[in-house]
């Protein structure tokens, strides 16, 4: 278990559980971060945040605070 | 008459939706905003099968929540307008993401017909969809189409008549939220279907689900229920079971569960390849936002962007700027002078002019920004600036109306749009002014020329860099005390980059452009008329001095010189030309000028030369036989330009005195005492005052009041002069009036557009105050602390 920003370009994994509350919360479920989904961690933006992951077949980026809100493993 | 249908278009941003909708309606749309909030609304219609089809085409969204107005837009929508059918376009490639919105568009209990779109790309990676044995799965019609190649259409259409019609044949698959979830829903439903007045509005499962979610206008609207309480209570009651029994809010779980009935669905519908392989949007993705290659071909693409916008536009603004050259002329020959021709040219033409001005410039910005946003590359440039931007409260995607305002506050506003959250619009338009923009341009070069000539470039880079600096403070402070709160998330779709297709761009770039006139034009043309008004108005004030008896004295004194001259010719006034001895002299001259005018001489060169050599030998001839009328005759030619100088004079004495007695410099006047503090004299606030109308404005306003008559602003030298030698000019009081200039209120087209994209008097009124404000506070620290230090 570990949040999904500790982990490197490269890296795969399985979503296990989003922490965060409200507006942020909400919307990372309805871009398919839920419980069970693989996903890869692709780069980092050119300034080391925003990262981007590869989740349900699409590109998404999300801050690293926002990311730190996902747990994974 | 003929059967309607009315239709809604939803899907998820970057599905192809817009294509769709251009494909159904073609040219027959119409643009305008959904009522109350700043959200496009477009709408078209279509013929199918003998029905008249209205489609709406809904905001893209990812979800149906109450935390976007996007999203509640397209709610609202179905659930209060109930079109007939609603057409959810999901895109094959990104299937699981985009079957979210599906499912809870089912459960608002609409119609939907599934265009399965990008089919074409689905099958070119590998997958193979079962759309048959899907839309079985659904209980929906489940329709293969390609929108930018416009395949498919007919067979939706059909879906659309039939699934309105009741004749798919297809069941109703309610989707199961489990068995910790499904209880709950169900007693709350019960609850509610005592109310009958709110479930004969609203799908009671939904309003259920809804309610669980903990959803905020949901709950609005249940609160007036009458057994508001009862519901409560059992809400309350189901939240907490959830909550401590599975140990996941409500929330979640139907998140879950949504996913997991697409998950199921996915399964026995859709087949994978083996291996995924790398797409080529992939592999370009690998070097755009590459990590050393990111930065650098972002700045590349940006400065393609302006290069774009303002130098590939500059053949249509000439096309503008000559029409209405053209078109002023032609008023002026046809309307006889006088107030009325000045009301057209000036006032109407010219005030329409000024905005047309700006037209092209939008187009060509709004065709960049499409290629730009349709290629998939705006999302990687927000992408790449958003650690900068996010440091000083601003969004990634910030950085694109920031960049814009380099050339134009106006275009730069219209582009906030692409901001998703009100607050992130609101301060990126907010502190948009501070970028020095293409119309305040003449403004430092005419003071840096003035008085900082040496290390002009330095300054005028250091006035840019205060702009943005003053910008990025201002976000900084309005994120901590104005709109406090969290810069909108950065959870963003990356889209695959896509070639753009033509008709897509340009469509989008014409609707845009056709926006800004309709929104702006109106009220600009009256502000322009006003703006007018006040500078022309009164027409005959009270001179300080007689100028028309100065004009009559100077006729009076020319007309004396002349009699005096052919008095020696020993001719009458009017017969001087036929005078022998002096058309013998005034041969010498029109033979000269006749030669040099068709060979098309410059003065200087080499030909030039010869021929005035020849026509000095030629007059001195005359003079040994005619001493004293070639005295006579130089005399006499002098007359008229030094006539002509004394009352070109006059007249811009006169042009000066009646600006500063207008309407608009006496308000000047009265608020020159305003900005005493600062340096400024009576001049300066007139200069600030027309700065309004438009920034270039304030260098021809100088040009005025400094007896220049009309200034050309590229070739500004007289003026420039001018000002360095009036000595109540120092450089000191030229910062402050520079640094004036770079804060203060916008021009007032930007402020119309400001008004709205904003919405709202009180943030136009805001915008007005602060950035006057600001100015002030900022010209008086510089003015007052350089005085202390002893620099003025």
């Amino acid at each position: 278990m570990a949040q999904l920003s500790d982990l490197t370009p490269g890296k795969k994994g399985k979503i296990v559980k989003v922490t965060g509350r409200d507006a942020i919360h909400r919307r990372l479920l309805d871009m398919g971060v839920v419980g069970g989904t693989d996903f890869l961690v692709e780069k980092k933006a050119p300034l080391g945040d925003p990262i981007q992951i590869k989740i349900m077949g699409y590109h998404l980026s999300l801050r690293k605070s926002e990311a730190e809100t996902i747990i994974v493993e | 008459m003929a059967k309607t249908l009315k239709i809604a278009l939803a899907g998820n941003p970057n599905s192809g939706k817009t294509s769709i909708f251009n494909n159904l309606t073609g040219a027959r749309q119409h643009v305008g905003n959904w009522p109350g909030v700043t959200v496009e609304k477009k709408e078209g219609t279509c013929k199918y099968n003998g029905y008249e089809i209205t489609v709406i085409d809904l905001p893209g969204t990812y979800s149906l929540t109450a935390y976007s107005i996007e999203e509640l837009v397209a709610r609202d929508f179905v659930i209060k307008e109930k079109p007939d059918v609603v057409v959810d376009i999901v895109d094959a490639s990104n299937l699981e993401r985009n079957l979210y919105l599906t499912t809870q568009f089912k459960e608002l209990g609409a119609k939907v017909v599934i265009a399965l779109n990008m089919s074409d790309v689905a099958e070119k990676n590998g997958m193979n969809i079962d759309a048959k044995n899907m839309s079985h799965l659904l209980g929906a019609a489940v329709i293969p189409t390609v929108g930018h190649k416009n395949r498919g259409m007919k067979e939706l259409l059909e879906a659309v008549v039939n699934t309105a019609e009741n004749k798919t044949g297809l069941e109703e698959h309610p989707i199961a939220y489990g068995k910790e979830v499904n209880p709950e829903v169900e007693k709350i439903q019960r609850i509610l279907s005592k109310d009958s007045n709110l479930v004969s509005q609203y799908s009671p499962k939904w309003l259920a689900l809804k309610l669980l979610e903990g959803d905020s206008e949901v709950i609005k609207v249940a609160e007036n229920s009458p057994v508001w309480n009862e519901i409560q209570h059992v809400v309350n009651k189901s939240r907490d079971y959830l909550h401590y029994h599975i140990g996941e809010d409500a929330e979640t779980l139907i998140a879950d569960q949504r996913y997991g009935f697409i998950r199921g669905l996915a399964a026995e519908t859709v087949q994978r390849p083996e291996l995924e392989r790398l797409s080529l949007s992939d592999k370009i993705d690998k070097v755009i936002t590459n990590r050393l290659l990111g930065l650098p071909i972002f700045l590349l693409f940006m400065y393609a962007l302006l290069k774009f916008t303002f130098s590939g536009s500059g053949f249509m603004v000439g096309w503008f700027e000559g029409f209405f050259e053209w078109l002023g002329g032609a008023a002026a020959a046809v309307i006889p002078e006088g107030i009325f021709q000045s009301f057209i040219v000036d006032g109407i033409i010219g005030g329409v002019g000024g905005v047309l001005g700006f037209f092209p410039l939008v187009l060509f910005l709004f065709l960049g920004i499409a290629l730009l946003e349709d290629s998939g590359y705006m999302a990687r440039g927000a992408f790449v600036m958003d650690k900068i931007m996010h440091a000083f409260g601003l969004h990634g995607k910030s950085f694109l109306p920031l960049l814009i305002g380099m050339g134009c506050t106006v275009p730069a506003l219209m582009a906030s749009r692409t901001l998703e959250s009100r607050k992130d619009r609101l301060i990126t338009m907010l502190v948009n002014g501070f970028i020095i923009c293409g119309a305040k341009i003449p403004i430092y070069a005419l003071f840096i020329g003035a008085f900082f000539f040496k290390s002009g470039a330095t300054v005028f880079f250091l006035f840019y860099l205060i702009g943005i600096a003053f910008a990025m403070l201002m976000a900084r402070l309005f994120r901590i005390f104005l709109l406090p709160g969290e810069v909108a998330p950065f959870v963003m779709e990356l889209p695959p980059y896509r070639v753009p297709t033509i008709k897509g761009i340009l469509i989008h770039m014409w609707e845009k452009g056709w926006m800004y006139l309709r929104k702006a034009g109106t009220v600009i043309l009256l502000v322009a008329v006003i703006i007018w008004l006040g500078f022309t108005f009164p027409q005959e004030p009270q001179y300080s001095k007689d100028y028309e008896a100065m004009t009559a004295q100077i006729e009076e004194n020319f007309a004396q010189q002349v009699a005096l001259i052919t008095t020696g010719f020993g001719t009458a006034v009017n017969e001087i030309e036929e005078n022998e001895i002096f058309a013998k002299f005034a041969e010498v001259d029109s033979q000269f000028s006749a030669a040099i005018e068709e060979g098309g001489l410059e003065e200087g060169s080499k030909i030039y030369f010869a021929l005035e050599k020849g026509k000095n030998k030629s007059f001195a001839t005359l003079q040994e036989t005619y001493p004293q009328q070639a005295r006579l005759y130089v005399q006499y030619r002098a007359l008229t330009p030094a006539k002509d100088e004394q009352l070109v004079a006059i007249e811009n004495a006169m042009a000066a005195e009646q600006m500063e007695k207008s309407y608009a410099g006496r308000v000047g006047h009265a608020i020159a005492p305003f900005f005493k503090p600062l340096g400024f004299d009576w001049k300066s606030s007139i200069a600030l005052l027309a700065g309004f109308a438009a920034k270039e404005v304030v260098v021809a306003t100088y040009g005025t009041l400094y007896s220049m008559g009309e200034t050309d602003l590229e070739a500004a030298e007289p003026l420039r002069e001018a000002i360095q030698n009036d000595p109540s000019w120092t450089p000191l009081k030229a910062i402050s009036f520079m640094i004036f200039c770079l804060l203060y209120i916008p021009c007032f087209v930007a402020t119309v557009v400001f008004h709205k994209e904003a919405g709202s008097w009180k943030w136009t009124g805001f915008m007005v105050l602060y950035t006057t404000v600001l100015a002030w506070v900022a010209s008086f620290i510089v003015y007052q602390g350089g005085m202390l230090l002893g620099l003025g």
